[in-house]
C-alpha cells in the first residue's frame, strides 16, 4: 500500500508541476520551427531571414469594395493611423507626401551618395558632359520636374540617386494611392517593428491594423485584406488554436460517449481519463521545458493523441477477467508485458523524430514519447491504487464473444489483405517520384485562399522580395559595406549589359565610410570649381552665375562630413538599410545585395550564372549567392530526408525490440505484417487521391506503427496464451481502436492542412491495422 | 431636277460653313474627332529663364485614335514617350519609366492635353481644363487652363493653334514664366 501511496504522491506533485509549467508556456505557430536548429552559415542566413529578417516583418494590405475615391480615402486614413503606431516602423501607400526628411537628406548628401561622383566627374570635361546631359533632359517633358533643381544640382546627382532607390516596378497610383493593376484594390505595405516569428507581437500588429481600418470605415463600406509572414503566423496560430479547441471538444465528447456506453459507470469513465489527461499535461509541460515554446501543431497533435493514450486504461479495465480486480497482479502478469512492449515500440518510433534536427518535429516526438510514457505509467502504478474497492465495469464478455465469432472468420479475408497490400505497393511505386512534398510551404497552416490573396497582393505591390541575394560578411558594419561594394562594382557591368535588371545594396543608402571619403576627396574647392565651370559652360546656354548655388552646395558637402547611421536614424532610409545590413545571430555583420531580374516581361530572368562569376571575381571571402526560394526548399528537403532516414532507423529499432521480446522470426513477422500493410494502404490512399506526403504524414505513419504494434502484439499474445481472455481482449481492442479513430478522425475535418493530414492518416491507419491484425492473426487456428 | 437638288445641297453646305455663329468648341471637336490617324514631324522650342538660348528638340508625333499617342524625339537625344490609355511610358537612355495617367503627374497631364485635342475628346479635356476658343475655322486657337489648383502652380495655360481639323502648334505656358512651343507639320504618307 505504501508503494501505491508513493506513486499517487509522485503523480499529484507531477501534475501540479506540469500545470504550473503549462501556464508559463508560450505558444507559437510559425514555420521556422520546421527549419533546422543547427544550421551552417548559409542556412543560418536563410533561417535568420525567415525568422527575423526584413521579409518576415512585411504586412501587405488591400482595400476592396466601394469606389476608388473611398478606397483612396480609407488608404490614407489607415496609413495615417498606423504611422502613428509605434508597432510599425514604416507604412507606405503610394502617397508621395511625407518623405520630406528623406528627400532633404538625399539632396544634402548627394555628393557622397551618388555613384557617378568620382574624380572624373568634376574635371572640365566631366562637368561639361554631365551638364549637357541635364540641359538635354530639360528638352524632355521629364525635365519639367527637374528644372528647379538645376541651379543646385546641374550634374543631376539627385536624380541618379533617386532612380536607383526607386523600386523598379512600383504599383500603379490612382487617386494618389497605390492601386492593384485591375484598379479594384487600394494597396498598402507596412513593416512591423517586431520580427515575424514574434507571434504575440504580430497578433497585436494585426489587430491594430484591423482596428485602424474599422475606425476608418465604421460603416463597413469596404473590405480589408491583410497578409504577410507575420500575419500568417498570427492567423495560423489562431486557426490552429480554434480548430484544436473546437475539434478536441468534439473528439473528447465522442470518446467519452463511447467509453460511457461500454463502462456504464461515471466513476470508471472519470478514472479511465486519468492517464490520458496526465499524459497530455506531461507532454505539453515537457515540450515547454525543452523548448521554451510550444508549437500550435504540437498542440493539435496532442489532442488527437488523447484517443491513443486512453487505450491503456481501456486495456486495464476491460481485460480484467472474472474474479480479477483491474490492475491486480494477475492482470499485471498477463497483460502488462504486452502493453510495455507496445509502449517501447512507440518510443522507438517517435525517437526518430527526436533526431530529425527540425525543432517542430522534435517537439512532436518529445510530446508523444513523454505523453505515452506518462499515460502508461499512470495506468500501471497510479490508476490501480485509485480504483475503489470492488470496482468493476459492465461485463463486456457478450460483446467480446460476438467479436470473437467475427474474428474467427476474419482469416478468410487474408487474400484481400494481400491484394490490398500489393495494389498499394504498386500505387506507391508508380508515384515514387512524387511521393513526398519537399516544399516547406506544405506545412503552412494557412488556407489556400489566403495564400492566393497574398500572392495577388505581392504581385500587385511588386513586393516580391529579391529571390537571389548575395550575402557578404564583416566584423563591422563598415567592413560588410565595403565587401558589398566590391561585389556591386562587378555587378554594375552586368546591369550595363542587361544581364541583370538591377540590384539593391545597403551601400546605396549608406556607402561605406571609405567610399564616402573617396567621393568627398574628389570634390574641388569653390575657386577650382568656378574656374572649371567657366570652361565647361563656355559652349553651353547656361551661364556660370546661374549655378552659383551648386558651388555653394559642393562647398557645404565638403564641410559637413560623412553620412552616418546616426544621421539617417528615424527615416525611411534607415528602414531600407536595416533590411539589408544587420548583425546576424552569430554577431557578424551581414550585408545583403538583392538581385533583380531585368524589367519588362514577367518571365525575364537575371543571368545568375554571370552573377555567380561576378561574385567569385570580386574575391570577397565568405561571400555567398543564395537562391532564397529553392534554397529554403532544398534545406527543408535535406532535413526531410534526414527525418525519413531516422524514421527508417526507428522502424529498425522496433523490429529489434520485437525480436528481443518475442524471440521468434515468425511471431515478429506476424506482428509486423498487419502494420506494414496498414502503412502501405494509407500511404497509397493519400498518393492515389493526389496528396503528396508531408512531414506530418510521416509523423502520422509513425503513429500508425506505434498504435498498430499494440494491436498486433495483443493478437500475438492471443495466439500464444490460451487463457480464455480472447473475448475481453478483442472488446478492449475494438474500444481502444474506436477512441483512436474518433480522436484522430475529427482532426481529418480540420481546415488546417497539417492537422488534417495527421488526422486522416492515423484514423485510417489505426482502423486498418486492427482489421489486418485480426485477419492475419493465427489465434483462431487452434 | 437632280441638278437642282445638288445645287440646293451645295448652297446649304456653303451657308453652314460660313456661319460664324455656329463656330464653337463643340463644332471644332466634332471636326477633330472625325480626323483620321495622323503622323507629323514636330519641332519644339523651350524658352527657360535658366538658359540663355531655347533648348530645341525635334522628332515625330503619331496619333492613333482614340487612345494612343507616341512622341518620338530624335534630337538632341533619342527619347520615346508612349501614351496608351491610362499609361505613360518614357524610354530614355536605355531606361524605361512607366507611370499611370492618373498619378497626377504634370507630364501625363501635359501629354493628355495634346491627345485629348487630337482625339477630339472634349469630355476628357474639360475634366482637366477649362477651354476657351478664339479665331475662326481657318485659324483657331484653343486655350486650356488647368482646373486643378495644384497643377495650375506648374502650368498656367496651354494654347493649341490650328486650321480646320489640323493642329499646327502647341504652346505651353508654365506658371514660372517658362514656355515651350511645338510646331507640327504633317508627315508625308
Amino acid at each position: 500500500m505504501s508503494r501505491s501511496r508513493a506513486a499517487i504522491a509522485a503523480w499529484v506533485v507531477g501534475l501540479v508541476f506540469c500545470i504550473w509549467q503549462i501556464t508559463q508556456a508560450h505558444f507559437v505557430s510559425d514555420l521556422s520551427s520546421f527549419l533546422p536548429s543547427n544550421p551552417t552559415a548559409e542556412q543560418r542566413l536563410l533561417v535568420d531571414q525567415i525568422r527575423d529578417g526584413a521579409i518576415s516583418r512585411v504586412a501587405l494590405m488591400g482595400i476592396e469594395g466601394a469606389d476608388p475615391a473611398t478606397r483612396a480615402r480609407l488608404s490614407q486614413a489607415l496609413a495615417a493611423t498606423l504611422r502613428a503606431d509605434p508597432r510599425f516602423i514604416s507604412v507606405t501607400n503610394g502617397a508621395a507626401t511625407g518623405f520630406d526628411k528623406e528627400r532633404e537628406l538625399i539632396v544634402s548628401y548627394r555628393y557622397l551618395l551618388s555613384p557617378q561622383v568620382g574624380a572624373a566627374r568634376f574635371t572640365v570635361e566631366g562637368l561639361r558632359a554631365a551638364i549637357s546631359e541635364t540641359i538635354e533632359l530639360l528638352a524632355s517633358p521629364a525635365g519639367m520636374m527637374t528644372k528647379s533643381l538645376v541651379p543646385r544640382d546641374p550634374t543631376g546627382e539627385t536624380l541618379a540617386i533617386l532612380e536607383r532607390l526607386r523600386p523598379q516596378d512600383g504599383p500603379a497610383v490612382r487617386d494618389g494611392v497605390w492601386t492593384s493593376p485591375d484598379g479594384a484594390r487600394a494597396l498598402l505595405l507596412a513593416r512591423t517593428r517586431a520580427s515575424g516569428s514574434d507571434t504575440d507581437a504580430q497578433a497585436l500588429a494585426l489587430s491594430a491594423i484591423e482596428e485602424a481600418f474599422r475606425k476608418a470605415a465604421p460603416a463597413g463600406e469596404a473590405r480589408l485584406l491583410v497578409t504577410g509572414p507575420g500575419v500568417f503566423s498570427a492567423k495560423g496560430r489562431a486557426m490552429v488554436e480554434g480548430d484544436v479547441k473546437h475539434l478536441s471538444m468534439v473528439g473528447s465528447a465522442i470518446i467519452v460517449m463511447l467509453l460511457f456506453a461500454v463502462y456504464r459507470s461515471p466513476i470508471a469513465l472519470g478514472l479511465g481519463l486519468v492517464p490520458v489527461v496526465s499524459g497530455a499535461l506531461a507532454g505539453v509541460a515537457a515540450v515547454s521545458i525543452g523548448f521554451g515554446v510550444v508549437h500550435a501543431v504540437t498542440l493539435g497533435f496532442g489532442t488527437a493523441l488523447i484517443g491513443e493514450a486512453v487505450d491503456y486504461s481501456i486495456y486495464l479495465f476491460v481485460q480484467a477477467g472474472d474474479g480479477e480486480r483491474a490492475g491486480d497482479s494477475a492482470w499485471v502478469r498477463r497483460f502488462w508485458p504486452t502493453i510495455r512492449l507496445g509502449v517501447l515500440a512507440s518510443i522507438a518510433g517517435f525517437s526518430a523524430l527526436l533526431f530529425s534536427g527540425l525543432p517542430g518535429l522534435v517537439q512532436l516526438g518529445l510530446y508523444a514519447i513523454s505523453g505515452l510514457v506518462v499515460a502508461a505509467l499512470v495506468t500501471r502504478f497510479v490508476l490501480p491504487a485509485l480504483l475503489p474497492a470492488g470496482f468493476r465495469i459492465r461485463d463486456v464478455s457478450p460483446i467480446g464473444r460476438r467479436l470473437a465469432w467475427l474474428a474467427a472468420r476474419a482469416p478468410r479475408a487474408r487474400w484481400m489483405v494481400a491484394l490490398l497490400a500489393v495494389a498499394a505497393l504498386a500505387a506507391i511505386l508508380q508515384h515514387r517520384g512524387a511521393l513526398w512534398n519537399h516544399e516547406l510551404t506544405s506545412l503552412n497552416p494557412i488556407a489556400e485562399a489566403d495564400r492566393r490573396i497574398d500572392a495577388e497582393l505581392r504581385a500587385a505591390l511588386g513586393a516580391s522580395d529579391a529571390r537571389h541575394v548575395v550575402a557578404v560578411y564583416g566584423d563591422s558594419a563598415e567592413a560588410a559595406l565595403q565587401a558589398a561594394e566590391r561585389v556591386t562594382d562587378r555587378l554594375d557591368a552586368l546591369v550595363g549589359t542587361g544581364r541583370l535588371g538591377s540590384y539593391e545594396s545597403p551601400s546605396r543608402v549608406l556607402p561605406s565610410q571609405a567610399l564616402q571619403r573617396t567621393r568627398l576627396a574628389s570634390l574641388p574647392d569653390a575657386e577650382a570649381l568656378r574656374t572649371r565651370l567657366r570652361a565647361a559652360l563656355a559652349e553651353l546656354p547656361l551661364r556660370p552665375e546661374r549655378v552659383e548655388p551648386f558651388v555653394a552646395d559642393v562647398e557645404r558637402a565638403r564641410a559637413q562630413g560623412l553620412l552616418t547611421q546616426d544621421k539617417i536614424a528615424g527615416t525611411a532610409l534607415q528602414t531600407a538599410l536595416e533590411g539589408l545590413l544587420f548583425r546576424a545571430s552569430d554577431g557578424r555583420w551581414t550585408a545583403l545585395v538583392g538581385i533583380r531580374a531585368p524589367a519588362g516581361s514577367a518571365s525575364a530572368r537575371a543571368d545568375i550564372g554571370a552573377v555567380r562569376e561576378a561574385v567569385a571575381a570580386a574575391g570577397v571571402p565568405g561571400a555567398i549567392l543564395v537562391d532564397l526560394k529553392s534554397e529554403i526548399d532544398r534545406l527543408y528537403s535535406s532535413y526531410f530526408n534526414r527525418a525519413l532516414a531516422s524514421s527508417a532507423v526507428g522502424f529498425g529499432v522496433i523490429v529489434a525490440l520485437l525480436f528481443a521480446a518475442l524471440k521468434s522470426p515468425t511471431r515478429v513477422l506476424r506482428v509486423l505484417l498487419p502494420i506494414l500493410a496498414g502503412v502501405l494502404v494509407v500511404a497509397a490512399w493519400h498518393v492515389a487521391s493526389g496528396t503528396r506526403l508531408t512531414l506530418l504524414h510521416l509523423v502520422g505513419l509513425l503513429l500508425v506503427v506505434a498504435v498498430g504494434s499494440n494491436y498486433a502484439l495483443f493478437f500475438d499474445r492471443l495466439g500464444t496464451a490460451d487463457d480464455g481472455s480472447a473475448p475481453r481482449t478483442l472488446a478492449s481492442l475494438v474500444l481502444a481502436n474506436a477512441t483512436t479513430v474518433a480522436g484522430f478522425g475529427v482532426l481529418a475535418f480540420s481546415s488546417v492542412p497539417v492537422l488534417q493530414s495527421i488526422g486522416s492518416t492515423v484514423a485510417l491507419g489505426a482502423f486498418l491495422t486492427l482489421v489486418f491484425a485480426a485477419v492475419l492473426s493465427n489465434a483462431w487456428a487452434r | 431636277m437632280r441638278a437642282l437638288l445638288a445645287a440646293t445641297i451645295l448652297i446649304a453646305c456653303a451657308a453652314l460653313d460660313c456661319a460664324a455663329a455656329d463656330w464653337n468648341v463643340n463644332t471644332l471637336f466634332e471636326m477633330l474627332a472625325r480626323e483620321k490617324p495622323g503622323r507629323a514631324t514636330f519641332q519644339e522650342k523651350k524658352y527657360l529663364s535658366l538658359l540663355d538660348k531655347p533648348v530645341e528638340s525635334s522628332g515625330e508625333l503619331e496619333f492613333t485614335p482614340p487612345h494612343t499617342l507616341e512622341k518620338r524625339t530624335l534630337l538632341p537625344r533619342p527619347e520615346r514617350i508612349l501614351v496608351d490609355r491610362e499609361r505613360v511610358t518614357l524610354e530614355r537612355g536605355g531606361k524605361t519609366f512607366s507611370i499611370g495617367l492618373r498619378e497626377n503627374s504634370a507630364i501625363a497631364v501635359l501629354v493628355e492635353s495634346i491627345r485629348g485635342t487630337l482625339a477630339g475628346d472634349l469630355g476628357a479635356l474639360t475634366r482637366t481644363y477649362s477651354a476657351g476658343l478664339d479665331g475662326d475655322i481657318a485659324a483657331w486657337r484653343l486655350k486650356l487652363r488647368p482646373l486643378d489648383p495644384a497643377l495650375a502652380t506648374l502650368v498656367e495655360r496651354i494654347e493649341i493653334g490650328g486650321s480646320h481639323a489640323r493642329v499646327k502648334t502647341v504652346e505651353i505656358f508654365q506658371a514660372d514664366g517658362d514656355r515651350s512651343l511645338m510646331t507640327l507639320v504633317p508627315a508625308p504618307r
